[in-house]
């Protein structure tokens, strides 16, 4: 199974790339694997508020449907808007062009919270 | 792709012009002018594109089809949930009486009197079913019953001074649980399965406050579990003024053997379509009755059958009434169906029926489990859940299980639900089945099972047998197209 190590992570399988006061979050291959194909998101808008651990969307596979969580609290800076239209690039290349929202965090002590590749990997062993 | 040639034709692709299969009577009413009955706003510029076919053709257009369909007069259907049990067929035979399939909704009622008598009887008996006070027939869909009940949940709790905002829901629940919740202006709190796989009380009391409106519990649960503690949850959802709602989708399991009102149930649906046999399977028409204790009897949906004397009326003086939730008064002919099958098995013939859904369901689990893990392992109700972990490690999914089983002449079983089990089987044999039938159907999940072992890429390509082979099920969802366009036009 494919896990960045430069990632962070959460329980509900999510990754988090930081850089600056920029997530860029997304779900990891496990989650993307479990859900099979994804037939379409629900995504937030550009400047809705997050709280962590509070959904911002869900996530539609043809046999589930997902809530999508906050990482970390802060807005919504950007939506990945290919997967409007394309949303197997979540299949096809979860770590890369399958990258959910970004979120501009505002409360960096929340990054504690995440968990490494390591940590997750033991999670899903 | 094999099999495709097998595939029906669309009547729009059979159709040749001035081919027809009807003859109408001379002309006795004169011409008149569309736009002399309609404003010419709403017509139609083009005709329609209707299909232009001859009698036979149409006959073996739809007998082509019915043998391209799976149902449960051809085999197996262990549909978990959806109680596809066998439909008897006297049922076609009362429901097609001229006297109820021949009669119009805007008749005069002293024309009706048999039909509306039959409501009122079929209101009565499933009051007696469930301990209920008072039905309504209206409902034309389990969830359509759902969101009744819940709007009369609400309609009670405003009366008191204050709608609420939650409605707890386990999160073993039917995915219209939350939907028939959050369109009825509440909130959707899940509330924990324990180990055991039954709702976690403790889970439950730490959500209970003065702003839940209510919980939604399936009885058995959508695993086939009897909620063992459903008296003391009643009593906790009661102490702070909260009702409690009864999902009867799996009532075909309790019925004639337990009440839902003695259970401490406020207001229930019952699935016609599947404790009461009749036919359901590619969407409809279904019927969803729901039931209330006598304090929120004046909030059901109206028209209400009422008996005056000794003749039966429709009445829609109730100002209390959340009003009309369905045209007329249901899926009537339905309603005929249902109430064909209770005359038929009396009380005594339902509680065989639910005993035999039971025994059956604890027969082929013991059979399955020889070679399927089943993660709450206790005796099951009417049905229980495969958990395909342990084939899935060798190659083959529950996805694809199922689509294999469909080589061997069986409708797979529900998939992927509930949620809280992974790689979900969820199997209901009904008691329609006998012994042999469940042995056969085990013997097929055994065989599949070594498959997997030995060639697990049979099992990804399955079916090999049906009409059309593995659809992409995710182009359907993502490329949504409910047209027909004539190709090359």
């Amino acid at each position: 199974m494919n896990l960045p190590a430069d990632l962070k992570y959460t329980k509900e399988h999510e990754w988090i790339k930081l850089e600056g006061n920029i997530a860029t979050i997304g779900v990891t291959e496990f989650a993307q694997s479990e859900l099979g194909d994804i037939a379409w998101l629900e995504m937030p808008t550009v400047g809705d508020e997050t709280r962590i651990g509070e959904t911002f969307g869900t996530i539609e596979a043809v046999k589930t449907v997902e809530d999508l969580y906050a990482p970390l609290s802060g807005k919504i800076s950007e939506i990945n808007p290919g997967l409007l239209d394309s949303p197997e690039f979540v299949n096809d290349d979860p770590y890369g062009k399958g990258w959910i929202v970004k979120i501009e965090f505002s409360d960096e002590t929340e990054i504690a919270k995440l968990l490494s590749a390591d940590d997750y990997a033991g999670l899903i062993e | 792709m094999k099999g495709l040639h097998n595939l029906e034709k669309l009547l729009n692709e059979l159709s040749v012009p001035g081919r027809k299969g009807y003859s109408l009577p001379p002309n006795d009413v004169g011409n008149n002018k569309l736009s002399s009955l309609i404003p010419e706003k709403y017509l139609s510029k083009e005709k329609p594109a209707l299909p232009e076919v001859s009698e036979p053709e149409i006959a073996r257009h739809f007998i082509n089809m019915s043998v391209t369909n799976h149902h449960i007069d051809k085999g197996f259907y262990p549909l978990g949930s959806c109680t596809m049990k066998y439909n008897p067929k006297i049922n076609e035979a009362t429901s097609r009486l001229p006297g109820f399939s021949g009669i119009h909704p805007h008749q005069h009622e002293s024309t009706v009197q048999s039909a509306l008598q039959l409501m009122y009887e079929l209101e009565k008996s499933l009051c007696g079913f469930t301990g209920m006070d008072s039905f309504t027939l209206q409902p034309a869909a389990g969830s359509q019953g759902e969101l009744t009940g819940i709007m009369i949940m609400r309609k009670f709790h405003s009366e008191n001074g204050n709608p609420r905002k939650k409605v707890l829901i386990p999160d073993s629940a039917h995915g219209t649980n939350p939907a028939s919740v959050v369109i009825s202006g509440y909130e959707s709190v899940p509330v924990k399965s324990n180990d055991k796989g039954l709702v976690d009380v403790n889970d439950l009391s730490s959500k209970l406050d003065e702003e839940v409106a209510g919980m939604m519990i399936t009885n058995p649960n959508t695993l086939g579990l009897f909620e063992e503690e459903i008296s003391t949850i009643a009593k906790k959802i009661h102490d702070v003024g909260a009702l409690l709602y009864l999902d009867g989708a799996n009532f075909n399991a309790l019925i004639s053997l337990m009440k839902p009102a003695n259970m401490g149930f406020d207001i229930t649906h019952l699935n016609l379509h599947k404790t009461f046999s009749t036919p359901h399977g590619g969407g409809g028409p279904g019927s969803g009755p729901v039931g209330v204790i006598s304090k929120l009897a004046k909030y059901l949906p109206i028209p209400k059958v009422q008996k005056v004397g000794e003749r039966y009326t429709l009445s829609s003086d109730f100002p209390d009434s959340i009003g009309r939730i369905h045209g007329f008064y249901g899926n009537y002919g339905i309603l005929v169906r249902a109430y064909t099958y209770i005359k038929l098995l009396g009380s005594d013939g339902f509680r065989s029926a639910s005993k035999n859904a039971i025994i059956n369901a604890n027969y082929l689990k013991k059979l399955v489990n020889e070679r399927y893990d089943i993660p709450y392992g206790q005796n099951c109700m009417h049905e229980f859940v495969v958990s395909a972990e342990s084939q899935k490690k060798r190659g083959a999914k529950a996805g694809d299980i199922v689509k294999r089983l469909l080589d061997f002449g069986v409708h797979a079983p529900t998939v992927y639900f509930p949620l809280i089990v992974k790689e979900a089987m969820m199997i209901e044999p009904t008691e329609s089945e006998s012994k042999d039938s469940l042995e056969n159907f085990s013997a097929i999940l055994e065989k599949i099972d070594d498959e997997i072992s030995e060639n697990p890429a049979l099992l990804t390509d399955a079916p090999f047998n049906t009409p059309v082979r593995r659809l992409d099920e995710a182009k359907a969802v993502r490329e949504l197209r409910l047209t027909w366009d004539k190709v090359g036009k």
